[in-house]
């Protein structure tokens, strides 16, 4: 520890703390632009000089060690002379175009300007302008106004992982840019905005259309990934018109994915529904709440009465509330409906955790892990913040290893890697876990065979990784929950983690994918494929849903959906319900970690959309239901959490299922969820459907190999042929896929396809 | 090939020799007995530090830092790869005494360099050359070629156990990379901006590892100091200023090139040396110490010695030792305008005060050459120049205030004849 | 993305001598050959296209816009294109002391082209540069950055531009 005095206040900071970091600590405010937290210190903006007993010149306080003793001055004629230079030097060059800058209001430097600043300018020379660049569909830019800080490009490099954004050019010539003709495709680019500390780098979707001291500013939690990020969205009459992060450390820092910050255009869509309708005799029909919940009340009593109770199944978004799915549970298990499901892209009916599945441990002792196996995960893709942390933590020394059906870039060291084909992922784990017993001596559970498993030099290495240290984790990713062997990849994953002494842990896809678990949304049955006579849906899609649910929700009696939008379920339901996105209504998720997040509706739902927890109490009323009388959001969460959560949550598989080794060969389809086909609101919003990442979620994707076996050339197409239907996708090389194995996303662009053998042929 | 009066770098080169440079020639006058010296009679590292502070030999890229301190700072102990670099960036108006020594004695500094590799515990150094003298770095990588041949450089040097590799590295245009870190930062692939000190490149320099920078000259007066001792060295020149130096001298002389002369030399001296003023002119102005040291003016100057102390003591810098010299015919106003160009030009543009400040200070003083000037002006240039100077991250902001500061100090009424008249008081060049 | 026909690339030889510079580095230090690679580069193809850019920073393996920042940093490097032979003459205060200026005059008017510009038939480009570390050999220019040329007087200019072809 080292003592300091800052402006009079005696302290004691921790050795190798900077005067900044000391001066934050007591609240003292040092003005500064560079500096940031969680960057890289830079020391180039020179405003946060201050006076240094002893030093002959001021001192950058974000880049000064704290020596024992030392005296600091922040507010003395020296460090403010200081100051004010910086800062007129700061503004010669900046346009001063405050009252059409989007940053007003909220700009360091208007800020710091009217404490450091002049009211006149000495500057009589011609003023400097910068082109503006393209940075894709999600950052405007004004690159006149750039101060040069540098926060952005270092973003690029150090957080999200590859640096995008560079400075070229020299002295007053220096301009931020990416490379010509690139955009910035980082999923977590929208950072950069937050970061800029004046209006270079902007919300290209926000642009021009509120002022910031117009917003009000409200808490939510981010709805399309486990993570649970904290969020601030912003509000102008009742139009939900940005998304910000909201600091939390132990969840998302002070980030957000590209998909939390703009997925809330989609709120804002044309595509939303506003009124109940119900469709008679083939039309569509608005009508009031009561006409359409009797309508649902009456047919779903119907079908149960003439077919039984398990001829009726709920299919929800894990994106969905706690409360939601409690009531919806609680509603329809007044008609002895049990068949629930959230899971909606599990692969594999006999996959089951003892109880909900989750990361195992908080997200803050995951990334402090000396090492971790990732199995079947594009994380960058699928978890985007998490991925960050990870990274962050592999520069501290975390030893991050990989079975994959791919060979991603995660951008940071990876200590190890095995890259199989989709349908060998089992082998891949089996082959670990023979090199982990080897290495340990100890025995694999009865119900794993290993006979015939293979241990590859790679193997070998992962598993000495993995049963090396102390604090060690083990992780199956959506490629791997949702694989048609997942339940042996979790048997296979759960013997290893037990040899080893690792923590075992399941990422989850959904906001609530955990909630929906403790709630009970999780049967061993196909809910598709078994052809229900009625189906009640919420927040579900088809692009959510495994293939042949548009010919079971067509062949069903009955579908109600509940839904935010009137452009999809019109084709196949028989009533719309407006039930209100994650904005609209007040709920919990619990996040991966297994950590309840409650909010409030940030916006009045749109026209006559009606949160669906208040839908289901209303529709448990009319079924005549008993305990619906709840009078919040809060009554509702109340019934479900009622305890410790950490009781409701085990990876243990509930049941021992055999696992083998099984040879494959052939062409084989690696099927993820891309980035921005996640969800209902994500595949409405333009600015991300607009991105590089969208564009990929389109494409067929091999190894140079492969393409040249079906006489594919990468920038041609393919008329990709499954399970008895075809489409065509454009062709792009992908050289970290094994061969014969040809990546075509689960998305939109993919519905048509069915299960099974696949054919490609070129088009 | 313009050193007309030799000391300890030059000394007993033979510049009609078209070998000279070679590896022969240079061991013929006595080259690389230094190194077998050390390696043969078991010197070890604290003596030849020990001897270098005794040499009293200062940093001749600019700084003029204590040699043997300098070393003594790296941690010799430290167990992973440090590194040795030398600094042949020469690109300070002026100066021009490195490529000199590349060209035509390459070999001193190739031995210096790995006494000092010896010296410190250091296996990896790296030669940064100036990119605008490509042919000297491929005379660089020819007097290399022939050490590594001749058993002074790779594994096992001269079947000891010490091992020591040297590589040559090009710059590309960049003033700036003659700053310390600005060059490590180069050196790794990147702009050459500098970094913020600390850390020091002794405990943070190139990848990061323990560095130690020196100047060409500095490492090629190492030989000689080794062979002849310390003492020998320090008694050329004079106290706090052992040895002799390199001086580069430019401008209005008959006989411009590289003199290397005790230090302590009179100035006068040195000026006779060259032969005296071009076409018989008045001697005006002399920047003593390369374009970043304030101006002196003639009675100044020929009062001085060449030591770090006496050019101090006048109000100015010794440098990297270059010398231009201004005769009577010299406009101030148009000499200051083209090296504040020369520093907007050259600033990396990282900090806030020398990548806005420079541009300012040159346009105003091409306003003030071009007949835009206003009175105010003037002061407006100290006052920018003051917001300058002492608030970057590296000298080059300092570097681009100092002439400025100079030329109003001493010749002011020039620069307020040229506001008012809008012309320049003399023809200028 | 479609790959285009024109697209640059580096020669063998050029390739080579990559491979030479980047063997004095460490391993996992490749990025200090960029400096190397992109001037070998240049003298391969006379200036470098954003897309030559490209290339050298996969060779090399940094991100193009790493490339980007070291091809615009450092003035020697041409991002557009020059003629035959690129003439920089050294304008800074010691080489206008002794000429500097009036050897760029005389080149101007035989050339008949100004500073950054290049003469018609395409042999000839003219740049104005800073200091070259040479300026006791004033005036100092540079043939095709890599040819320093000292004590350019009028004479030894057009004796100079009667071997360059």
């Amino acid at each position: 520890m080292l003592e300091i005095e800052i402006d009079g206040k005696k302290l004691t900071v921790p050795t190798g703390s900077t005067v900044m970091d000391a001066a934050n600590s007591i609240g003292v405010h040092i003005p500064h632009f560079c500096y940031h937290k969680k960057l890289s210190i830079a020391a180039n903006c020179r405003m946060c000089l201050v006076q240094v007993e002893k030093a002959p010149k001021p001192l950058p306080a974000c880049a000064t060690p704290v020596t024992d003793g030392m005296k600091v001055y922040t507010h003395s004629d020296m460090a403010v002379k200081a100051q004010k230079g910086v800062m007129e030097f700061l503004l010669i060059n900046h346009p001063l175009d405050c009252p059409i800058c989007d940053q007003g209001g909220e700009c360091q430097l208007q800020d710091l300007a009217v404490g450091y600043g002049q009211s006149g300018s000495r500057y009589e020379e011609e003023k400097r302008v910068v082109a503006n660049k393209n940075l894709g569909p999600l950052i405007s830019t004004d690159m006149t106004r750039c101060i040069h800080c540098s926060r952005c490009v270092r973003f690029t490099e150090e957080i999200a992982g590859y640096q995008e954004l560079g400075m070229p050019g020299r002295g007053e010539h220096t301009e931020v840019m990416s490379f010509i003709g690139k955009t910035v495709n980082s999923e977590i680019s929208g950072n950069v905005i937050d970061l800029c500390p004046v209006g270079a780098l902007t919300s290209k979707p926000f642009r021009y259309s509120a002022r910031t001291w117009e917003l009000s500013r409200r808490k939510s939690v981010g709805a399309h990934d486990g993570l649970g990020a904290n969020l601030v969205v912003q509000v102008k009459n009742n139009q939900v018109m940005r998304v910000l992060p909201l600091e939390n450390e132990a969840i998302n820092e002070c980030w957000l994915s590209d998909r939390d910050r703009f997925s809330y255009e989609a709120l804002n869509s044309a595509a939303r529904l506003t009124q109940p309708m119900v469709k008679d005799g083939g039309q569509w029909k608005v009508v009031g709440w009561q006409e359409a919940l009797e309508l649902v009340a009456t047919k779903l009593k119907g079908i149960t009465a003439s077919h039984g109770a398990d001829s009726v199944a709920a299919i929800a978004s894990p994106n969905s509330t706690l409360e939601e799915l409690y009531l919806l549970r609680k509603s329809l298990a007044g008609l002895d409906i049990r068949n629930l499901e959230a899971r909606t892209r599990l692969g594999d009916v006999r996959f089951e955790t003892k109880a909900a599945g989750w990361l195992g441990q908080s997200i803050v002792d995951l990334a402090a892990s000396e090492s971790l196996l990732l199995i079947g995960s594009t994380l960058r893709k699928e978890q985007p913040l998490l991925a960050q942390r990870l990274r962050q933590s592999v520069k501290k020394g975390l030893k991050l290893a990989l079975i994959n059906p791919h060979d991603d870039e995660l951008l940071c060291a990876v200590a190890g890697k095995l890259v199989v084909r989709p349908d060998q992922l089992v082998e891949g784990v089996l082959a670990v876990l023979k090199a982990a017993a080897d290495i340990t001596g100890k025995a694999v559970p009865a119900d794993i065979d290993l006979a015939g498993v293979e241990v590859s030099t790679e193997a070998r290495a992962l598993a000495e990784l993995i049963v090396a240290g102390e604090k060690k984790s083990l992780v199956l990713g959506n490629i791997a929950l949702q694989h048609e062997r997942a339940a042996e990849l979790h048997a296979a994953a759960a013997a290893l983690a037990e040899i080893a002494g690792a923590t075992l842990g399941l990422l989850r896809d959904g906001a609530n994918s955990v909630g929906a678990d403790i709630v009970g949304f999780a049967t061993n049955k196909d809910l598709i494929t078994a052809n229900k006579k009625a189906y009640v849906l919420l927040h579900s899609e088809l692009a959510d849903l495994k293939q042949g649910a548009k010919a079971a929700f067509e062949g069903a009696e009955f579908v109600v959906a509940m839904t935010s939008f009137a452009d999809e379920a019109r084709d196949y339901a028989d009533v719309l319900l407006p039930v209100s996105p994650f904005s609209e209504t007040s709920g919990t998720f619990v996040n991966m970690e297994g950590k309840p997040q409650s909010f409030n509706g940030v916006v009045r739902p749109l026209g006559e959309t009606r949160p669906a927890w208040k839908v289901l109490r209303v529709l448990g009323n009319i079924l005549g239901l008993n305990g619906f009388d709840y009078d919040s959001s809060e009554a509702v969460r109340g019934d479900v959490l009622n305890g410790d959560i950490a009781k409701v949550l085990d990876n243990t598989p509930a049941k021992a299922v055999a696992v083998k080794a099984q040879a494959t060969a052939g062409l084989v389809r690696l099927a993820e969820v891309p980035l921005y086909e996640t969800d209902a609101l994500v595949r409405r919003a333009p600015s991300l459907q607009a991105t590089v990442d969208a564009e990929s979620a389109a494409q067929l994707r091999a190894n140079a190999a492969t393409l040249a076996s079906f006489g594919l050339v990468a920038g041609g197409n393919a008329c990709v042929q499954q399970g008895g239907a075809s489409v065509t996708l454009a062709v792009a090389e992908d050289a970290g896929l094994p061969d014969q194995v040809v990546r075509v996303p689960f998305g939109r662009a993919t519905l048509a396809l069915g299960s099974g053998a696949i054919e490609v042929i070129k088009a | 090939m313009t050193v007309y009066v030799k000391g300890v770098v030059f000394e007993g080169v033979d510049f009609d020799d078209p070998k000279h440079w070679g590896i022969e020639a240079y061991m013929a006058r006595g080259g690389y007995t230094a190194l077998k010296k050390i390696l043969s009679t078991g010197m070890t590292q604290d003596e030849i530090i020990a001897e270098m502070k005794t040499s009293g030999l200062r940093g001749r890229g600019g700084a003029g830092f204590p040699t043997g301190l300098k070393w003594s700072f790296m941690p010799r102990s430290f167990p992973g790869q440090k590194y040795l670099v030398c600094n042949t960036d020469e690109g300070e108006p002026g100066t021009f005494k490195d490529l000199d020594i590349i060209v035509d004695n390459p070999h001193a500094l190739i031995e210096g360099m790995i006494i000092g590799g010896f010296a410190m515990g250091i296996t990896v150094g790296y030669n940064y050359i100036h990119g605008e003298v490509f042919e000297a770095y491929e005379r660089f990588e020819a007097a290399l070629e022939e050490a590594r041949a001749a058993g002074f450089l790779g594994d096992n040097i001269l079947g000891t156990s010490f091992c020591f590799q040297l590589h040559g590295h090009h710059g590309y245009g960049a003033y700036i990379c003659g700053e310390e870190t600005a060059l490590l930062e180069s050196l790794e692939g990147k702009k050459g901006q500098p970094r913020f000190k600390p850390p020091f490149p002794a405990s943070f320099g190139l990848y990061g590892k323990p560095t130690t920078i020196n100047n060409t000259e500095t490492f090629a007066s190492v030989p000689y100091i080794i062979r002849e001792g310390g003492q020998k060295f320090l008694e050329l020149g004079k106290p706090n200023n052992g040895g002799t130096k390199l001086f580069s001298v430019s401008g209005h002389v008959n006989r411009p090139g590289n003199y290397e002369i005790p230090l302590g030399t009179p100035f006068s001296e040195l000026l006779e040396m060259c032969g005296g003023m071009r076409d018989g002119k008045k001697l005006k102005a002399v920047i003593p110490g390369g374009s970043s040291a304030p101006v002196l003016p003639a009675d100044i100057m020929m009062q001085c010695t060449m030591d770090y102390d006496s050019i101090s003591k006048a109000g100015s810098m010794l440098g990297s030792g270059a010398v231009i010299v201004m005769d009577e015919t010299t406009c101030m106003v148009k000499a200051l305008e083209r090296l504040s160009y020369f520093y907007f030009e050259e600033s990396c543009g990282q900090c806030t005060p020398c990548r806005e400040g420079t541009g300012w200070l040159y346009r105003v003083v091409h306003r003030i050459e071009q007949g835009l000037g206003r009175p105010e002006d003037l002061d407006l240039l100290l006052s920018v120049g003051g917001n300058i100077a002492g608030r970057t991250i590296c000298a080059l902001g300092d570097a681009a205030v100092m002439p400025v500061q100079g030329m109003l100090k001493h010749f002011r009424s020039e620069f307020e004849h040229h506001i008012e008249h809008k012309q320049c008081l003399v023809p200028g060049f | 993305m479609v790959t285009s026909n024109q697209a640059p690339t580096l020669s063998a030889e050029s390739q080579a001598q990559i491979d030479r510079e980047l063997a004095k580095y460490p391993a996992d230090q490749r990025r200090s050959a960029l400096m190397s690679a992109l001037r070998i580069a240049q003298v391969e193809h006379r200036w470098l296209s954003n897309e030559l850019i490209a290339v050298v920073a996969d060779y090399v393996g940094v991100p193009p816009i790493a490339a980007m920042e070291v091809a615009t940093f450092y003035n020697m490097f041409d991002r557009a294109p020059v003629g035959r032979h690129k003439i920089t003459v050294c304008t800074n205060l010691p080489c206008a002391l002794s000429g500097g200026y009036k050897a760029a005059d005389y080149l101007k008017q035989k050339l008949g082209i100004g500073f950054n510009e290049t003469t018609a038939d395409g042999k000839f480009t003219l740049k104005e540069g800073e200091c070259m570390g040479a300026c006791g050999y004033a005036p100092v220019l540079l043939v095709n950055n890599h040819s320093m040329c000292n004590h350019m007087t009028p004479d030894a200019i057009d004796k100079k531009l009667a071997e360059l072809e």
